[in-house]
């Protein structure tokens, strides 16, 4: 069925199709509508979900946590300071391996005050142990919030599917949604391990573990992370199989003699989409990558795609203020470190490119500067900036 | 000593399944504050057996039998979830 939705409006039908057993939220601008239109969807008994207005994000994370420790299929959404106030909660939810799924709309931190996109937030969450889906567009949305599910339970690690804050969760766009059926078929019964409240078989939930056993949890928690990927992309590649929309964890466009590349995540992918057509259409040897899933960090996947070019532009929605170069620059680079060892890869310029902060538009006429400062550097083979602000009034 | 396990052999998450951790690691003596059950007043509604985050209580045929202070680290939870209208447990201090 083709309908007419937000990206919030979606991600909320998505939730109503999954049918979760506990909503405990908390509302936060822009992902407010996700959780309000889903509790109104449990008012007029379309779900029976069990939801749990909170007091605060902090507590919104606790209660999913308390259900998923119960054997309870789990969601939440959040943005911005309500994802900086679950901080502390993020990391008890991916140590105790439980497969919560939070919908995100991306909205950059205070201060000063902003409601609008950047990837501040989820950037800033990127060690809590979550997998992290970053999408294009609300139809992405939707369809990652039901991968989603079937990705956290199948590999015991919660996921956050993110969609750019007002950009895509207040944008009306065409979305095709699946049958109830089809999703509940999809996302299956969640068979967990253990149950908190089964009496009769009692278990220690996070237990004190101190140096003699912290250290091998961790390790065991990391190797879930690395043990994730080839789920991701079984999970993938069985919803484009049954409902042909497939999206890649990386992928390339116009990229096959490609001279000069941006990498983005989020909605810019659209816009660098626009910008490489037009710059094909002079001529130009442009591309763009897009990296969707930004934990578990794909290094192996960027080594390989992106090894080949001479440079890549890292289109980064975040600054963090006190490191070498942005956050999604440091991923690239450290993953295309070792790239020189690979035969006929080299290692590519990695310049950074920091924009669109606290909502300030980027055009595909600022990714078109970006491509054509890229091809200059991919002649000359020298970086121009190691960090250039895109947009900033200087 | 036993001896330690590897990273791949511990459980998923931490969970532990079995209630030996729990018994070998008496935590009563963190106690400053001590629970004092009246049994003519409980209900066993099990309520505090339910929040206790320990071994505390003891229960034997559905029924309350005594709060096992080797357990009990004081923290008082038991008091605050047992019925307002029972209220069959209060906290006193641990004096010498």
């Amino acid at each position: 069925m083709i309908v007419a939705k937000t990206g919030n409006e979606a991600m909320a039908y998505a939730m109503k199709q999954i049918n979760p057993d506990v909503v405990a939220a908390y509302p936060i601008t822009p992902s407010t509508e996700i959780v309000q239109i889903f509790s109104s969807y449990v008012a007029d008994g379309l779900v029976d979900t069990e939801y749990v207005a909170v007091e605060s994000e902090h507590s919104a994370m606790s209660a999913c946590i308390g259900a998923a420790a119960a054997g309870a299929r789990a969601m939440t959404a959040t943005a911005s300071q309500g994802l900086a106030l679950m901080h502390e909660m993020l990391f008890i939810a991916s140590g105790l391996r439980l497969p919560i799924v939070m919908c995100v709309a991306s909205r950059s931190l205070s201060s000063p005050l902003n409601i609008h996109c950047d990837h501040s937030d989820s950037v800033a969450s990127r060690d809590s142990g979550w997998i992290q889906i970053f999408c294009e567009n609300s139809q992405e949305g939707y369809d990652s919030v039901i991968q989603a599910v079937k990705i956290a339970e199948s590999c015991y690690l919660p996921v956050i599917v993110a969609i750019d804050g007002f950009i895509l969760s207040h944008c009306m766009d065409r979305i095709e949604v699946l049958d109830d059926d089809q999703v509940q078929k999809f996302v299956g019964k969640l068979k967990p391990n253990y149950s908190l409240l089964d009496v009769d078989n009692p278990i220690t939930v996070s237990p004190a573990c101190l140096p003699d056993s912290y250290f091998e949890h961790k390790r065991a928690q990391a190797q879930g992370m690395i043990e994730a990927l080839p789920v991701i992309e079984k999970v993938i590649a069985d919803f484009a199989q049954k409902f042909g929309r497939n999206y890649p964890v990386l992928e390339g466009y116009r990229t096959d003699d490609a001279e000069a590349v941006v990498l983005a995540m989020g909605s810019t992918v659209g816009t660098a989409r626009i910008a490489v057509d037009n710059l094909r259409r002079e001529g130009k040897q442009v591309g763009m990558v897009k990296l969707r899933v930004f934990r578990p960090l794909v290094h192996q996947r960027i080594k390989d795609f992106l090894g080949k070019f001479k440079v890549v532009g890292v289109l980064d929605r975040v600054e963090s203020v006190n490191s070498y170069v942005s956050p999604l620059t440091n991923e690239i680079r450290s993953a295309l470190y070792p790239a020189g060892q690979i035969q006929n890869c080299h290692k590519p310029l990695v310049p950074s490119y920091v924009y669109g902060l606290g909502g300030r538009e980027i055009t595909p006429e600022d990714i078109m500067n970006v491509l054509d400062e890229l091809l200059t550097m991919a002649k000359t083979g020298k970086m121009k900036d190691e960090v250039t602000y895109v947009g900033v009034r200087e | 000593m036993t001896k330690l396990k590897s990273w791949k052999e511990l459980p998923c998450g931490a969970i532990l399944t079995d209630t030996k951790a729990v018994l070998e690691n008496k935590t009563g003596t963190w106690r400053t504050m001590r629970p004092v059950l009246d049994k003519t007043k409980c209900i066993n509604c099990l309520v505090c057996w339910i929040y206790c985050p320990d071994a505390a209580i003891k229960i034997k045929d559905g029924k309350v039998v005594e709060i096992d202070l080797d357990y009990c680290k004081g923290c008082g939870i038991c008091v605050e979830v047992c019925p307002p209208k029972v209220k069959a447990i209060k906290m006193v201090k641990e004096e010498k």
